[in-house]
């Protein structure tokens, strides 16, 4: 079971949460090349090693997270909110004071 | 290489099993092939054994970083089906399906290949409607295919739940001519029939480098030495996008997951088919083998991973969809468990093509599907490396579908891997 530090919730097993996929994938502009958003869409680089993904934690805050991980020995080794943002408004005493 | 008939088992029992030849030779690297297959696995052995049968190509070595049969190989659930529906993929997995039936024969080498049919359960009135629409394709293209209504399943598999299941049991469909086969064997069968017409099987031999004269290949630099090449080929699923890197090729619609396999302790026969079930997410394949034990699997582990060995949520679930449809199991013991890594594709279908580099041809890209289709990809994967053109059933079989618009979506799942299931 792989354990991953939720910022908002703590440390969680995986199965509380879904594996979005590659964070590190830059989406061209709506205007960019049909290269460049075939290459975005379809091709990976498919990393044999540390790489950064998102994983929801559908089953807990809700929230997407960035994570570090390992592809070879599941290691974690930094996770962070998607939206730095929102756990500020989160962390406020009053949510309505935005 | 003596030959396995009935006269030399009757000869060698008498005489204490002497005069067996080895099955393979274990040769020293030449300086040069005129072909070489990166990857000992069923599709890289079969390739071999097609270019020198069917091409008369005699100077070909096989290399493999660990041993023959030592990865995917032997890390599935050996079933056999050719139930596919797109242009290409079907003309594809019949001729594959064809190829097995005579493996035995073709190789003189036993692969058990047995034909118990596959037997895909539906539960709901909307994916009995699917289930016929991809059936009748099947039929329309030639491959025997039918819908079984509750009677006759009921009739021929009669252990499954059909009394209160969360999903209840309304029939199946059913190929007849599926099955599957003993998976050492068939890597063993293609070693040593390829050996016999030449074939280099180099093992403990790994990739460490591909040495590129702008868009050629001159040689591979491996942990026995370099080995020159007129022509390679990569047949490495699980590992493709490492080599990929290492010829400097950039990216590939490919992402690298792992799929569980389980196999139980031996029972008395309790099933003679291949059961498939999917409903609600889950997904869930069992058969028994010769030796008695229940060999299943389910879904990826669902995050990607290079590592082979699986995490436990999913054993949970595998063995949570075995109770839904086999209740009788409940007392089984699991004795093994492992996992396998996957070239989980943007579309779910494979790649047998050329590549950027002239003298490179790929065979990648086998998702869940790769046992079943290694006749068939050695076929041709070794008609492509000898011809130089694609043959029509593998001709969108390439890097360029994507932005073709053409994607080979059996399942409709769209770009995302871990969703062809």
């Amino acid at each position: 079971m792989i354990r991953i530090k939720c910022p908002y919730c703590g440390e969680r097993d995986h199965s509380e949460f879904t594996y979005g996929g590659d964070a590190s994938i830059q989406y061209p502009s709506l205007d960019g090349t049909e290269k460049e958003w075939v290459e975005a869409i379809f091709f990976r680089k498919n990393i044999f090693g540390k790489q950064l993904e998102t994983w929801h934690h559908a089953n807990g805050c809700r929230m997407w997270l960035e994570v570090e991980r390992s592809t070879t020995t599941h290691e974690i080794y930094s996770v962070k909110p998607c939206h730095p943002e929102m756990k500020k408004v989160l962390e406020k005493k009053d949510p309505n004071d935005l | 290489m003596t030959r396995f008939n009935a006269w030399n088992v009757f000869k060698n029992g008498l005489i204490g099993q002497t005069d067996w030849d080895r099955q393979w030779r274990d040769p020293e690297p030449k300086k040069e092939y005129d072909v070489i297959i990166v990857g000992g696995g069923l599709h890289g052995l079969a390739t071999a054994y097609y270019l020198a049968k069917n091409h008369n190509i005699k100077n070909i070595a096989v290399v493999e970083k660990g041993w023959i049969g030592g990865g995917n190989a032997g890390r599935n659930t050996t079933i056999i089906r050719s139930n596919y529906m797109m242009p290409g993929n079907h003309q594809f997995y019949e001729h594959s399906l064809k190829l097995w039936e005579n493996l035995s024969h073709e190789l003189n080498y036993n692969v058990m290949f047995s034909q118990r049919a596959h037997i895909s359960l539906f539960h709901s009135p909307a994916a009995r409607d699917a289930a016929a629409r991809r059936y009748n394709i099947m039929n329309l293209n030639g491959t025997e295919a039918e819908l079984w209504n509750l009677g006759q399943l009921k009739k021929n598999i009669p252990h499954l739940n059909y009394e209160d299941a969360r999903f209840p049991i309304i029939g199946a469909a059913v190929q007849r001519r599926a099955g599957n086969a003993r998976h050492d064997s068939v890597a063993w069968g293609y070693a040593r029939a390829g050996d016999e017409l030449g074939v280099d099987i180099l093992q403990n031999c790994e990739v460490t480098g591909v040495k590129r004269n702008k868009g050629r290949i001159e040689h591979l630099e491996t942990s026995r030495g370099l080995i020159k090449a007129k022509k390679v080929g990569f047949a490495v699923a699980g590992n493709t996008s490492r080599l990929w890197e290492m010829a400097e090729l950039g990216n590939l619609p490919i992402e690298t997951h792992k799929l569980q396999a389980f196999v139980t302790e031996s029972i008395k026969p309790l099933l003679d088919q291949v059961v498939v079930y999917g409903v609600g997410g889950a997904h869930f394949y069992i058969s028994q083998t010769d030796k008695g034990s229940m060999v299943f699997g389910g879904d990826l582990d669902w995050y990607k991973s290079y590592a082979q060995r699986g995490n436990l949520p999913i054993v949970q679930d595998s063995a949570e969809a075995a109770m839904a449809i086999l209740p009788c199991l409940g007392r089984i013991r699991l004795i093994r468990h492992w996992a396998g890594v996957m070239d989980m594709t943007m579309d779910g279908s494979f790649f047998i093509c050329k590549t950027p580099i002239e003298n490179l041809y790929l065979n990648a890209g086998w998702n869940y599907g790769g046992f079943k289709a290694s006749p068939a990809s050695g076929w041709y994967f070794a008609d492509l490396i000898a011809t130089e053109l694609p043959h029509k059933y593998i001709q969108h079989h390439n890097l360029e579908r994507f932005e073709k618009g053409i994607n080979l979506d059996e399942r409709g799942a769209g770009p995302d891997p871990k969703l062809h299931g």
